[in-house]
């Protein structure tokens, strides 16, 4: 499996997601800064990493979600690569269109930096597919946008076609229905305020996040 | 020519910095603020003859996230 991680100005998470993606893969990513206009075309998978891309000017992820190597990363997205968009990372892909809704500024104004409990909602998914579906994990969070909004009939929509891959445990930062992570209609895109990728080793205190990239690597080898 | 461009937040989409500035002005002994909403305000030097469609474009495409923000133009000096 070939992939890629994004790298723009501010990105703080990008080697931390590429560390996860060659520990699972067994293949270093190549790092694609966010002046490139082109991806590979046999990138199979794509990570939109935490940080403050552009200082979070504007909104966060807006300037990000414009520079143009957003418009290839949609065009993979497009042909079927599967896309992972971890905490900035989730907002660029809501600010992309990628993904629907948006994330607000956190309910209680606080920067929220702590390990919180989520619930698998969907186990059938090429990204969750090593969890068991109601299991509880636990995730690192680290953001002050994490605070996910969408009207009622987008809510209904994802909760309906399954596309609430995670949900908090318990109210984290005020998210619409609690929800983590979501994903996109045709099921490779998936946007999380939690860090997976923080999670993938015994020196880490948990090895949670790992399947999340395992399952990947799985699902990869399943299409191919 | 100079383009305002007011940025706010739709109503109903929580606003946790107008509600920490509206709790700052209770603290400071305001009484009588009924609710406070806070936007940003975008100010756009422009090529004379930029027509409106393009700044309205300049709003939809990045100045304004229409998912959860609204904008208002005002043209002038």
């Amino acid at each position: 499996m070939k992939s890629a991680v994004i790298v723009f100005p501010g990105s703080n998470c990008d080697r931390d997601l590429a560390v996860a993606f060659e520990k699972v893969s067994g293949r270093k990513p190549e790092m694609i800064w966010h002046r490139e206009t082109d991806l590979p075309d046999d990138i199979d998978l794509i990570g939109v990493p935490g940080g403050f891309s552009y200082g979070d000017y504007l909104r966060s992820g807006a300037m990000a979600a414009r520079s143009p190597v957003m418009q290839a990363v949609a065009k993979a997205a497009e042909r079927g690569a599967f896309v992972l968009g971890i905490c900035n990372g989730f907002q660029v892909l809501t600010e992309t269109g990628l993904l629907p809704g948006a994330l607000l500024r956190n309910a209680g104004g606080h920067f929220v930096c702590r390990d919180v409990a989520l619930t698998v909602e969907n186990s059938q998914t090429a990204f969750t597919s090593r969890y068991e579906a109601g299991e509880a994990i636990t995730f690192p969070v680290a953001h002050h946008d994490g605070n996910y909004f969408a009207d009622d009939a987008t809510l209904d929509k994802l909760e309906g076609e399954g596309r609430v891959a995670l949900r908090y445990a318990e109210s984290v930062n005020g998210s619409a229905r609690q929800i983590a992570g979501i994903l996109n209609d045709a099921g490779n895109v998936l946007g999380m305020m939690p860090h997976p990728e923080r999670v993938i080793e015994p020196a880490h205190g948990s090895i949670d996040g790992r399947r999340l990239f395992e399952g990947l690597v799985e699902s990869f080898l399943a299409k191919a | 020519m100079k383009a305002r461009i007011f940025v706010t937040l739709k109503g109903g989409v929580l606003d946790p910095q107008g509600r920490a500035i509206h709790h700052a002005l209770e603290g400071l002994g305001f009484g009588g603020v009924n609710d406070v909403r806070a936007g940003k305000l975008i100010e756009l030097d422009l090529a004379d003859g930029t027509s409106d469609a393009d700044i309205d474009a300049m709003c939809k495409k990045l100045l304004a996230n229409t998912v959860i923000e609204n904008y208002r133009i005002e043209k002038g000096n």
